[in-house]
């Protein structure tokens, strides 16, 4: 998991796939699971990150999600960005396939 | 950890012991180096005696010992290592040794019917491993294809039989 | 085509409801994601970026009409609506939800297909040639022993723990449209002086971080001895392949350490033992019995004049180039093999949409005797079509969009699905192989250019070929940002040979200049008739290194 998070990152958000059909999905604020990265709790620094990894724990346990892990975001505009090419797409969806992933089906996701 | 023999759940009747634990009375386990190092002493104690090979301990180095033995315990360091497979095929197939042939270490459910087939036929296993979920391991499938170290017969075998059946049939009439 | 019968119904359906079982015991709780994660990779099913991926077999890229008719109804149904065709001739969809596989699995099962060892440290599905029992010069149908591996390996309880995953590939011609060479075992099927059939064994080819091309350890292994040597090979792989590093795993790496000869003595040693003991032989009614299943379909008697094609291809350009392009010789007089591309003009390489497979399925079944193959290069074949009905064959695919007449040219390019799909990329390849295929999209200049294949992966793991592409493009990850190394010269055919690096690697932004670039060098250099490859191999990587890095 850790391949994903760059040290010294400042800003991290936690991701996840949902169990039962594989969606990405994000971890929020008030403690419930989203599919936008919009609504993600953003974590500055390495203690708040540690502590937002931690809160998806249950979440494992109760078989809700499966491979969380915490990547690097900025807030830019109001917005959340990924800051990898990776995470990017992640949140999107396929750039060959724009009709199809979170780009076609949510408002709020960046290019 | 629980052992199963030929399909029953049993006691333990082998102590494994390590390269330099005291030797307890009755039957024991012990690992290759010491079997080749204390043999002579070894199978002159009277009781059971067993050898675990590791992973990458390859069985011809008991080949000429295993009238000695009766029990060989082959290691699964992790499931994905697979390579007892191919001892226990071995023990069985070629060097015909009609003892125990014992997984030991990280034996998982859903490992059991390739075991079996490949001539294990005592397996240590998880304390969860219920009755049940051995008999559904063992018996997940009804045909194999290939010939192993169990007595099943091949689908292809299976076929010749059916085709012959219906020659038969055929010819009466 | 090869049909189930029982037995293989009962392995099939008995493996579906076990994961069924397994499935519900995950969702329920009973088994953690740890304990799972083996089982589902067992059956094919892996996390991507986006979503599970569900890898469907196509036992040696063989398809019947009805099977493609049904993949085309699980891609609606299930999934999005295509399904991704890949360089092992299967068939991924990308977006099943977990709690959908087991129905998908039924589905399957219904047309005797399965997901069975499409993935896991086992024997994966064997693959051949696509143009099995229709290519002219062809020893025997490779699928008949392609079929016998198949069953053999399918839960071989030996071999399903391997320190990797293990792939056989198998070709009946001499020229190798399955890329023997670049497979855990290679087999050449060959026929000996006194007219016997027997095999050539190839061992220790892979792509992957250590590209490696196969040595021919057997020579001619009879007929009944195939699967004896196989499990000779197997054993010695099992009991001695590297498992304390990942990438130190696979059988090449064990010739590479050992030898081919002292892999070929233990093998043949390992071989002995086991031909001594009669339990592998392969009894002749058993492979009749497979055999029949591939005999020829009814072709009719028919003359290779064809007036009327002719005459369609006089009218019509498009079609002309179709025919001279996608189509090649086939066994028999009147009829032809015809190449499908998935490769349009801009698209993604190896996607076909459920409306398309559906298309090709009726064609098919109304021109090629209700089957179809799934090459290796990631097109589509329909094997015996009468050249009487090319041109109805042709209409129809132009009206699907699958007319694209650019097999084995620049645009045919085979490309992994990389940083858009797959959990381990490191830069996409979809949009370079789609901007690429822009850049020369013009018919003519593609033509001109002739032969050229370029394949795209989008990390070391290969899935894209690009060590035996003519001009390979591997994605690389620098500091987040995508590049691309490129290498030339590689070739998958009879003459494999792993390409050689170009130099530094290109951003997104200049690796379609340099692959022009490339292209001009060759079309500045070569002589008569000589096709990118023979041009490379004679002059080769010199000319290009100076002059593709050179500042305009
Ligand atoms: S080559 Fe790499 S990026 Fe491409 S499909 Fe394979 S693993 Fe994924």
């Amino acid at each position: 998991m850790a391949q994903h998070m760059r040290k010294g990152a400042k800003e991290q958000a936690l991701t996840a796939n949902r169990l039962i059909d594989g969606v990405v999905v994000y971890l929020k604020a008030d403690g419930t699971l989203s599919e936008s990265l919009q609504d993600a709790e953003v974590a500055e620094g390495k203690e708040a990150a540690e502590a937002l990894l931690a809160r998806a724990t249950p979440f494992v346990e109760n078989n809700e999600i499966i491979e969380p892990y915490l990547f690097e975001v900025e807030k830019a505009d109001g917005a959340i960005r990924a800051v990898s090419v990776r995470e990017t797409i992640r949140q999107a969806g396929p750039t060959v396939r724009l009709d199809l992933g979170k780009q076609a089906e949510l408002s709020g996701v960046h290019g | 950890m629980k052992l199963i023999k030929n399909g029953n759940f049993v006691e333990q009747d082998f102590v494994a012991v390590g390269a330099d634990d005291a030797l307890p009375d009755g039957a024991v386990i012990v690992p290759l180096e010491r079997w080749e190092t204390e043999r002579d002493s070894l199978v002159t104690r009277n009781t059971p005696i067993g050898v675990k090979l590791e992973s990458g301990q390859h069985p011809e180095r008991i080949r000429d010992d295993l009238d000695h033995l009766s029990v060989v315990a082959l290691d699964f360091p992790i499931y994905r290592n697979g390579r007892a497979y191919s001892y226990a095929r071995l023990l069985r197939d070629r060097y015909g040794y009609e003892g125990e042939v014992r997984a030991v270490g990280n034996v998982l459910q859903d490992q059991f019917y390739f075991m079996v087939r490949c001539g294990f036929d005592a397996l240590e296993v998880q304390d969860k491993i219920t009755p049940e979920v051995f008999e559904q391991s063992v018996g997940a499938f009804t045909y194999a294809y290939q010939a192993a170290a169990d007595d099943r017969p091949t689908v292809m075998s299976l076929r010749q039989r059916l085709a012959a059946r219906a020659g038969e049939a055929r010819a009466a009439q | 085509m090869y049909r189930y019968d029982e037995f293989d119904h009962s392995l099939v359906k008995e493996r579906v409801e076990q994961f069924r079982g397994q499935v519900a015991r995950r969702l329920a709780g009973d088994i953690t994601e740890d304990e799972f994660k083996p089982i589902r990779l067992m059956n094919g099913l892996y996390l991507q970026l986006h979503a599970y991926m569900l890898r469907v077999a196509v036992p040696y890229g063989t398809l019947s009409s009805k099977q493609l008719r049904k993949l085309a109804e699980i891609a609606r149904k299930y999934d999005r609506g295509y399904g991704h065709f890949t360089t092992r001739q299967n068939l991924q969809y990308n977006w099943p939800a977990l709690k959908d596989v087991p129905a998908i699995l039924d589905e399957l099962a219904s047309v005797e297909m399965h997901c069975i060892q499409t993935s896991g440290n086992c024997i994966r599905n064997v693959t051949s040639d696509q143009y099995a029992g229709a290519a002219k010069d062809e020893v025997e149908d490779p699928r008949i022993i392609s079929e016998v591996i198949r069953q053999w390996s399918t839960f071989h309880p030996e071999f399903s723990f391997l320190p990797r995953k293990f792939k056989i590939a198998v070709s009946a011609t001499e020229e190798d449209r399955a890329a023997i060479k670049v497979h855990d075992i290679g087999i050449q099927v060959v026929r000996n002086d006194k007219g016997e059939i027997g095999y050539q064994i190839y061992v220790g080819g892979g792509l992957g971080r250590t590209p490696m091309i196969g040595k021919k350890i057997g020579d001619f292994v009879p007929k009944a001895d195939l699967l004896a040597y196989l499990e000779a090979v197997m054993r010695v792989y099992n009991m001695n392949g590297r498992r304390d590093n990942l990438y130190k795993s696979r059988i090449k790496i064990l010739v590479h350490e050992i030898g081919a000869e002292e892999m070929q003595r233990q093998v043949e040693k390992e071989f002995a033992e086991i031909r001594k003991t009669g339990a592998l032989n392969l009894p002749q009614d058993e492979l009749d019995r497979i055999e029949a299943y591939f005999a020829d379909p009814a072709f009719e008697a028919l003359s290779d004049d064809a007036n009327d094609l002719d005459a369609a291809i006089a009218a019509d350009q498009g079609f002309a180039h179709w025919v001279t392009n996608n189509t090649a010789a086939h066994k028999k007089p009147g009829y032809a093999i015809v190449n499908i591309s998935l490769k349009p003009i801009g698209g993604t390489p190896g996607d076909c949409s459920a409306d398309q497979m559906d298309v090709v399925a009726g064609l098919a079944e109304k021109y090629s005797f209700d089957e179809l193959r799934v090459t290796h290069e990631q097109n589509l074949t329909l094997a015996h079509v009468r050249k009487g009905n090319l041109k109805a064959v042709y209409d129809a695919l132009k009206a699907a969009d699958l007319a694209t007449a650019n097999v084995n040219l620049i645009t045919d390019q085979i490309a992994c699905p990389g940083l858009d799909y797959c959990n381990l990329a490191n830069a996409r390849s979809i949009p370079i192989a789609q901007e690429i295929s822009n850049r020369f999209a013009d018919m003519e200049r593609q033509h001109d250019i002739g032969e050229l294949k370029i394949n795209t992966s989008g990390c070391i793991n290969a899935c894209g070929h690009h060590h035996v592409g003519h001009i390979g493009i591997l994605g690389v990850d620098k500091k987040g940002v995508e590049y691309y190394q490129v290498t030339l010269g590689g070739s998958a055919d009879e003459n494999t040979a792993i390409g050689d690096i170009l130099g530094p690697a290109f951003t997104e932004q200049d690796l379609p200049n340099a692959i022009e670039k490339i292209v001009k060098i060759y079309l500045d250099t070569r002589q008569d008739g000589e096709r990118f490859i023979d041009t490379y191999r004679r002059v080769g990587i010199q000319p290009f290194k100076e002059n593709v890095y050179e500042a305009h």
